[in-house]
């Protein structure tokens, strides 16, 4: 018997959102009116860090049309911290600041205007305190403590032995690498409207965890998880700075306050001091042989968590577990630590901790490369780790060979016969490459439910926060394929607390993988139920029968399924359910391993430096991930692509600059993200597909990995046309410049 | 609201997707609270909030405009386009099927702004170079796409169009 061709995975579909999206129809959180909700708007601390003496809201609360001001003394019978790994972020701020920006006090009132204005007359009286922004300076004896310590986290590990390997290299090389704090710029700032109902709480939030926010709700308000509804609408990109809880503890305290349902939609200016990516120094020694074999590394990376944790534990250790890169190592000392400073907290952004550690590892190794006079890629090729080995210790091992890929990029950008074209004497061209491996942070915790309606179409439920990524239409395409019907009879609904069953979180690159299998198998659970009603109908069994198009058909007689549906119910109505449950004892058996799978980033890009100005330009950058199975292969392109502009971002000019603690560019004038003009003129993303991953047929997370190689390759590439390496990013036209003038003075 | 005297309102009346309506604003409002509030056209998006995003772009007499930073008194008399109003009796503009085959959006909260910047182009020049495009469409951010896919739907309407 032949393989069932399949018919809808695999093929690019239009995403199921795309035409409420071109009409302008789809609802995001800030559409949402709830009858009777007031407007809130923050009073943000002007101080870094400093005591709050006192708090006087009295001309706040008089004012007419406002309906309360929340501080931190109205935290009372309930939880007043919250946080993923450390419950240390209050609600709002209690005794102390810590950020600039950070909310004292939060009002609620009959419009946004009013809000605003009532927000003014809030008086709030500062002892400040000395300001800790350096990074290795904020963990020196006598720096000023932002909580207990400035330590947020440490971690480290180690095997073979370090010391002995790196004296018997024949070189060792040391550098310094620095990456900036960014901000996602998610276009839509979060937005969330609370209702608190006495024993019952609703909100409708741009999260992209709501089950994380569930639990926390619960938690802070002493409520089971039942009593709690979390809607997540379509969200305005996410990019992480929507993961765990943000803004709901604090809107949901204030609707208490209140007594009402309360919007609040943060400005730009807001979001920028409500999270960001963590800053970075990574230090990297590392050995190696003159015939470029890599013998050990040894590295120190501190990153900067800001004010508060968010997702500062996870974070400091992955960017760790990221050191190793793609290659062996037989001995390897990492030591990380995130560490506190008076800036906005950093949490989840795209591949955490990955393009810090890529920047600098895929830096050094082109560093290496030249000291050695060994050809870069060759450098690598060399060093790889193979199919089947462990990345890390203890880790799962490799699905595959990254070597292939590698070729593709490199055939596709045509690497091994380039010559540089150089437009003048004072204007180079040249070329650069990155590759890295990233272990998915994801958990194997996801469930989903499918129901067969007895007209023969479907409805299938799932937690999946859907923020751009496209998860909707890879649901609907893997429950199509295995419900065997036609795509637009499928209905997808997701992300409503009360209504779909329990998912651990969307990030990590984990929903196609880990919901997927979920959705997969509940499809599968109701096609069975079809199955065993049509072997009755027909008097026969289940494996005699072929399901296909929403018939199921033996011996030339077919009949739908919504038939057989009715036919058990014994009317006109009733449905079929089933339901996925994917544990890390998934019957697939690939989940039980850490991580779920890795997610690879291979770049190679053509830049061209005006030494005069100090200017850059990305003139080609080709790009490849790994889908393992690609369900809709231009959603795949989509998400690479996006990932690598990003990284652009990050590259080239996105940072934000404080001073004294003071953010100063939180806009998008003086904070600017790529945009038209900086799309590469050639911009290609080559989609790798062995099957091999662990989700539905053999798919794997991607989304992620395409932000790491960017920064790294193009660096590579600057050092390639000037002979000038930049350590620090971005890579701005004046830090340009000022290295090329350096090396060339010198 | 914040004064005890009272507002002044302006009456206005201009043409909102085809149809004639009229409104009474305050001076301070800007136009999107006009669209997303009183007509409750939602599909216009606020972002960034100072003119450099274009999530919030309406055209008026058929130029972009960003309406977060427009008095919504300014669209007096105008002819004015929201992402409701591109459809045609309810057949899509070229420009968002071709957005749909093309995967040109994710999140969406763009596309709106997107596409209305992309048809005023279509609109004075059927047949840009890739160049005139993209100058074009610099004024409106997608933190998503990597601005690729967007290009090729343009790119093919403008080819497609006689």
């Amino acid at each position: 018997m032949t393989e069932r061709a399949m018919r809808t995975v695999g093929t690019s579909v239009p995403r199921q959102d795309a035409r409420e999206k071109v009409a302008g129809r789809a609802v995001f959180t800030g559409d949402i009116a709830v009858p009777g909700m007031a407007y809130a708007k923050l009073v943000p601390s002007p101080m870094p860090h400093a005591i709050i003496k006192s708090i006087d809201v009295s001309r706040a609360r008089a004012m007419p049309g406002v309906y309360a001001v929340l501080t931190g003394d109205d935290l009372t019978n309930m939880e007043t911290r919250y946080g993923s790994d450390k419950k240390d972020r209050p609600i709002v701020a209690i005794d102390k600041v810590r950020f600039e920006g950070e909310p004292v006090a939060v009002v609620a009132a009959v419009d946004e205007a009013t809000a605003e204005a009532a927000a003014d007359l809030v008086d709030v009286d500062y002892e400040p305190l000395p300001v800790v922004m350096d990074l290795v300076g904020a963990l020196e004896p006598g720096a000023e403590p932002i909580h207990d310590s400035n330590l947020c986290h440490e971690y480290h590990y180690e095997w073979g032995d370090v010391d002995k390997a790196l004296a018997e290299a024949d070189r060792v090389f040391e550098d310094t690498f620095t990456f900036p704090m960014v901000y996602h710029y998610a276009m839509e700032p979060h937005t969330c409207i609370a209702s608190f109902e006495g024993d019952r709480l609703r909100t409708w939030t741009s999260a992209q965890h709501p089950f994380l926010v569930r639990a926390e709700l619960s938690r802070i308000f002493h409520l089971p998880l039942n009593q709690v509804q979390v809607v997540v609408p379509y969200v305005g990109g996410g990019f992480g700075s929507k993961s765990y809880t943000k803004i709901e503890p604090l809107v949901m305290a204030l609707s208490r306050e209140a007594g009402r349902p309360v919007r609040l939609s943060l400005s730009v200016e807001e979001a920028f001091r409500t999270v960001r990516r963590h800053a970075g120094r990574a230090t990297i020694r590392t050995g190696v042989m003159n015939d470029g074999t890599f013998v050990a590394r040894d590295c120190l990376v501190y990153v900067d968590t800001g004010g508060y944790t968010d997702n500062g534990v996870r974070v400091t250790e992955r960017v760790g577990d990221r050191i190793p890169g793609p290659y062996k190592w037989d001995n390897l000392r990492v030591q990380t630590y995130g560490v506190f400073t008076n800036s906005t907290p950093a949490g989840s952004y795209r591949s955490i901790g990955g393009p810090q550690a890529g920047w600098a590892c895929e830096s050094q190794t082109d560093i290496i490369a030249a000291g050695l006079g060994i050809d870069p890629v060759d450098l690598r090729l060399k060093n790889l780790v193979r199919a089947g080995d462990e990345v890390r210790r203890g880790s799962r091992p490799l699905e595959g060979d990254l070597a292939p890929g590698i070729e593709r990029v490199l055939d596709d950008f045509g690497w091994r016969s380039y010559t540089p074209q150089h437009p003048s004497p004072l204007v180079k061209r040249g070329i650069g490459f990155a590759c890295s491996l990233t272990n998915s942070g994801a958990s194997p915790t996801s469930t989903a439910l499918a129901r067969l309606n007895a007209d023969g179409s479907a409805n299938v439920y799932f937690g999946t926060a859907e923020m751009g990524q496209g998860s909707r239409s890879v649901m609907a395409q893997i429950a199509a394929e295995e419900l065997r019907m036609p795509l637009d009879l499928i209905r997808v609904f997701a992300s409503d607390t009360d209504v779909v069953p329990y998912d651990r979180s969307t990030g990590s690159s984990r929903s196609t993988t880990l919901m997927g299998l979920a959705v997969h198998d509940a499809a599968i659970e109701v096609r069975q139920q079809v199955l065993d009603l049509a072997a009755e109908h027909f008097e026969t069994f289940p494996d005699q029968l072929i399901a296909e198009d929403g018939q199921v058909s033996f011996k030339g007689e077919s009949v739908s399924y919504g038939a057989l549906v009715r036919e058990m119910f014994g009317g006109s109505g009733g449905e079929l359910m089933g339901r996925g449950y994917v544990t890390p004892n998934h019957p697939a058996g690939k989940l039980r391993e850490n991580p779920v799978f890795w997610e690879v980033s291979i770049g190679a890009a053509e830049v061209e430096v005006d030494e005069g100005t100090g200017a850059v330009r990305i003139l080609r950058y080709v790009s490849a991930a790994d889908p393992g199975k690609a369900i809709n292969p231009k959603q795949v392109e989509g998400q690479d692509e996006g990932a690598a502009m990003q990284a652009m971002g990050h590259t080239l000019f996105e940072e934000m600059l404080y001073e004294d603690g003071q953010l100063l560019n939180p806009n998008l004038v003086d904070y600017r993200v790529p945009t038209f003009a900086d799309l590469p003129p050639v911009f290609d993303t080559i989609l790798i597909e062995n099957g091999d991953g662990p989700g539905p047929y053999g798919a794997k997370g991607v989304g992620e990995g395409g932000i790491v190689a960017v920064a790294p390759a193009v660096a590579n590439a600057i050092y390639n046309a000037t002979g000038v390496r930049i350590r620090e990013l971005p890579l701005t036209p004046e830090r340009v410049w000022r290295a090329i003038s350096e090396t060339r003075g010198s | 609201m914040t004064t005890d005297a009272t507002p002044q309102y302006l009456a206005i009346e201009f043409t909102l997707n085809g149809n004639r309506v009229d409104a009474d604003v305050a001076p301070q409002t800007a136009a999107i609270d006009l669209l997303r509030g009183t007509f409750a056209l939602t599909g216009t998006k606020r972002s960034c909030d100072m003119q450099v995003c274009g999530a919030c772009t309406i055209l008026v007499d058929g130029t972009p405009i960003s309406s977060c930073t427009v008095p919504a008194f300014e669209l007096r008399g105008r002819i004015v386009t929201t992402i409701e109003g591109l459809a045609t009796d309810g057949t899509p503009h070229p420009l968002q099927e071709s957005f749909v085959q093309n995967a040109s959006l994710q999140c969406g909260f763009c596309t709106p702004g997107m596409l209305l910047t992309a048809k005023s182009l279509l609109d004075a020049n059927p047949h840009p170079t890739e160049a005139e495009i993209l100058d074009h469409m610099q004024g409106n951010l997608c933190r998503c796409t990597g601005y690729k896919k967007i290009l090729e739907a343009i790119v093919e309407v403008a080819e497609a169009s006689g």
